[in-house]
């Protein structure tokens, strides 16, 4: 994934402050990712080795951690970030159909987040809500009964969203321009 | 040293709960159910909505809003316990703004509980039944459970005032060796799947003799469709934290971590917090209830790996490591986290230490069998009426807790397997049902106890579908240390899917047979050792299916996708109804000249969506498999 304008310095920014106010063991290394990933939202590569400098080990043991494990995530999260529950209970009653129409609809592959950064899409293990299943999360909301035309009409809405948030921005820029 | 004896200083926080909580008593109390299978189905809202009505009739003074943990009735979420003075305290469920203004208006305001409404009252009384008067409640036995959605899990009070913590006033002017001999004498096993004896664990651990002694707890849980962990932790958190307490009180730790999977948010919050109290209290950090016993907790944030449930894969990955399983002995008890002897149990093992030395090893030996004592925790989930956590006694048996406490499968719908102990677990069938749910019983017939998650299915599921979701988990999350693990299990899956995609031919299930075996023997840990059981259990109990899917290439239980076509029957369809043309995602739905509708195969994504939305009375959408139209159906022109 490509860095865009201004988050190299932030994630430097980031890593030296967390680096600062930890100690910097090995058995320090999965709570410094958590940190890390907390604030910036994902591990970047640049991040990985940042850190694998301040431990002083290599940057593949990093990696080999950052990818060992579920909970750290190598792509930065989309805007609207969507989770697709495949617990026994969702799987049962078609979450990788409900998936499927999701990478469909965002044009990307579960654990991808589109080119813009406006969605991500993920699936997760089991939300615990499995009378609603098949369940998605969107942006923490719980949809439950999430067939293929909910995940059209779940889509639509966001993209209203967006759409109405870009109308705003511009409008607010023409103002300012007048002013 | 203070100059109060433990039962002293206790019996002085006793007070203090005891006269908070009666000071609440007196007002009216809303408790919602917000663990986080509450809030998913919208409890928060709930009780925001509760405080809105609340305020609009200017009763903010007279009710309190509290948070609870999970009361056990997935079903009926969003759930909240009104507790009027007057009254007795009754549960409502399925709650949506309306019913929340309704209550508001008729209970609060006005003096009408409205029955109605009510699930069930928590306390006898002349008036609403209570969850025991359920059918279920002669089934069901809380013991662990019993406080979970009943006490508020961020207040320390609320469990003191309940007896809570007075295990441990009530230990710490014992012996060591006498908890010790308690636990053992009770037979707890340990309840994260295997069923070791936790007492024999702790004297393994007394008598490696090391400088330095840890207390883990394994809050891992990593079973996709198993949650009574978290709920224990979101609900109860200082039952568990009284239970390591007593432990590191017995085997003589200083230190210990709740292992907890950072995936649990509000359990790491609850907990953290529950740990401050204690603190506070003196229950926990320096000088215990003015004793010399020293002891503190920490939460360690597991990141998410299925493996890690593994006590050596655990160990590793707390020092930062992958968390990859080491070969044993050396066992924990000997050389464990930074190499000390370590204590590592489940949530659930150590939830029952408090209650054991509470009321006694007789006690808990009362209920259950002789050779697995006490209760079984799990998460009742798929195809099943009444889903949520129950609690029933071992030995309780499989068709009383899915017919019974489960009130049976909905819809009218024929069972066909219950999934147990998850991905390490295995399918059992009809046949199955009378065997009663202890370590041992299930182990005989194929499938473990488990982490607990126990999935129902019906005549809709596809056995090779489910022993293939298993094992893509297992798969996935398989380290990679072991061969057989890594490369066996990847084999397994791919004959499978190629199973389930009617590309098997006859010596797959032969192959598929040789392969679980060895994966079973030639894998270190757990993961591997129990990957196959799924597959092996399906292929015992449901082998026609596979062979279905094999010679014929037919899904029996219509679910695999690649072995069905979705077909509209003409004679069915209504000309004028267009619901299935707009309920299809990839718009393969079409008019034809004479007015019927018609699937164009092609385009066709099969999402079932058709099929769901065709109305009741029509039911014109089927299913076929295998996926070939009888030639009369097939039409010539569109």
């Amino acid at each position: 994934m490509q860095l865009i304008e201004g988050e190299k310095d932030q994630i430097l920014a980031i890593v030296g402050e967390v680096l600062k106010n930890s100690p910097k063991q090995r058995e320090d290394l999965i709570p410094l990712l958590q940190k890390v990933q907390a604030k910036l939202g994902y591990l970047p590569a640049l991040a990985m080795e940042k850190i694998a400098d301040g431990l002083n080990i290599p940057a593949a043991d990093v990696y080999g951690l950052a990818t060992f494990y579920n909970q750290f995530r190598l792509n930065p999260p989309g805007k609207h970030q969507v989770k697709v529950c495949l617990g026994t209970a969702c799987y049962m009653v078609g979450g990788d159909i409900t998936l499927e129409s999701f990478e469909r609809r965002m044009e990307i592959k579960e654990g991808e987040t589109s080119p813009d950064r406006l969605y991500s899409l993920e699936r997760v293990a089991c939300v615990g809500c499995c009378t609603m299943a098949p369940v998605a999360v969107v942006d923490e909301e719980v949809e439950g009964k999430v067939t293929p035309t909910r995940v059209d009409g779940i889509m639509l809405a966001l993209q209203d969203e967006e759409k109405k948030n870009e109308k705003e921005l511009k409008s607010n820029q023409e103002e300012g321009e007048d002013a | 040293m203070s100059n109060f004896t433990p039962a002293e200083i206790y019996k002085e926080l006793l007070e203090e709960a005891i006269s908070q909580g009666e000071a609440r008593k007196e007002k009216t109390r809303v408790l919602v159910g917000t663990a986080t299978c509450g809030v998913a189905a919208g409890a928060l809202k709930i009780k925001e909505d509760f405080l809105r009505e609340i305020e609009s009739k200017n009763l903010s003074d007279d009710v309190d809003v509290f948070e609870v943990g999970c009361i056990g009735h997935c079903y009926a979420e969003p759930l909240a316990i009104i507790a009027k003075p007057g009254h007795p305290a009754i549960c409502y469920g399925r709650l949506d703004d309306g019913l929340v203004h309704r209550l508001v208006e008729d209970f609060l305001v006005a003096d009408d509980p409205s029955y109605e409404y009510a699930m069930a009252a928590l306390e006898r009384n002349d008036v609403f039944p209570t969850f025991e008067d359920f059918p279920r409640g002669i089934y069901e036995k809380k013991l662990i459970l019993e406080q979970c959605g009943f006490i508020d899990a961020r207040d320390v009070n609320s469990y003191l005032a309940r007896e809570g913590y007075s295990g441990l006033a009530k230990a710490l002017v014992e012996k060591p060796e006498w908890v010790l001999e308690e636990i053992k004498a009770a037979n707890l096993r340990g309840r994260g799947g295997a069923g070791f004896p936790a007492g024999l664990k702790w004297e393994a651990c007394i008598k490696s003799k090391g400088d330095a002694i840890y207390v883990i707890c394994n809050a891992d849980e990593g079973d996709p469709g198993a949650f009574m962990d978290r709920s224990i932790l979101e609900s109860d958190p200082h039952l568990v934290i009284e239970g390591m307490i007593l432990c590191a009180y017995t085997v003589g730790a200083q230190k210990g971590y709740l292992y907890i999977r950072a995936e649990y948010p509000r359990a790491v919050t609850h907990v953290q917090e529950a740990l401050e109290q204690a603190r506070m209290k003196g229950l926990l950090g320096n000088s215990i209830l003015g004793t010399d016993f020293n002891f503190d907790l920490e939460i360690f944030q597991g990141s998410g790996a299925f493996v890690c449930g593994e006590a050596t894969a655990l160990v590793n990955s707390m020092e930062g490591k992958m968390g990859m399983p080491e070969s044993r002995p050396p066992r924990l008890a000997q050389k464990g986290y930074r190499g000390k002897p370590t204590v590592l149990n489940n949530v659930k093992t150590f939830a029952y230490v408090p209650l054991i030395i509470r009321n006694g090893a007789d006690w808990f030996k009362e209920t259950g069998t002789p050779e697995s004592p006490g209760t079984a925790v799990f998460s009742l989930v798929g195809k099943v009426v009444n889903t949520g956590l129950v609690e029933v006694p071992m030995g309780t048996t499989l068709r009383q807790l899915i017919y019974d406490v489960g009130d049976g499968l909905p819809n009218d719908r024929e069972f066909k397997a219950v999934q147990i102990g998850g991905p390490s677990g295995g399918c059992l069938p009809e046949s199955a049902l009378d065997v009663p749910i202890d370590f041992d019983s299930l182990q005989d017939a194929g499938a473990i106890m488990g982490s607990g998650g126990l999935v129902v299915m019906d005549e809709d599921d596809c056995m090779v579908s489910v022993a293939r979701y298993f094992l893509e988990f297992t798969q996935h999350e398989s380290c990679g240390k072991c061969t057989f693990c890594r490369l066996g299990t990847k084999h397994m899956l791919d004959i499978l899917t190629d199973i389930t995609k009617g590309k098997g031919d006859g010596d797959s299930l032969a192959l598929l047979e040789e392969l679980a075996e060895d994966v079973r023997d030639g894998s270190l840990c757990n993961l591997g050792r129990t990957a196959p059981n799924p597959v092996l259990t399906t292929l015992k109990y449901f082998r026609d299916e596979y062979i279905a899917h094999i010679e014929e290439g037919r899904c029996p239980a219509l679910a695999c996708r690649d072995l069905i076509l979705y077909y509209i029957e003409p004679p069915k369809c209504s000309k004028l109804c267009n619901v299935c043309v707009g309920s299809c995602p990839t718009e393969a739905i079409f008019t034809r000249d004479d007015g019927l509708k018609e699937i164009d195969q092609e385009k066709c994504v099969k999402c079932d969506n058709c099929l769901k939305a065709c109305p009741g009375e029509y039911n014109a959408v089927v299913k076929i498999s295998p996926p070939v139209l009888p030639p009369e159906k097939v039409r010539v022109a569109k």
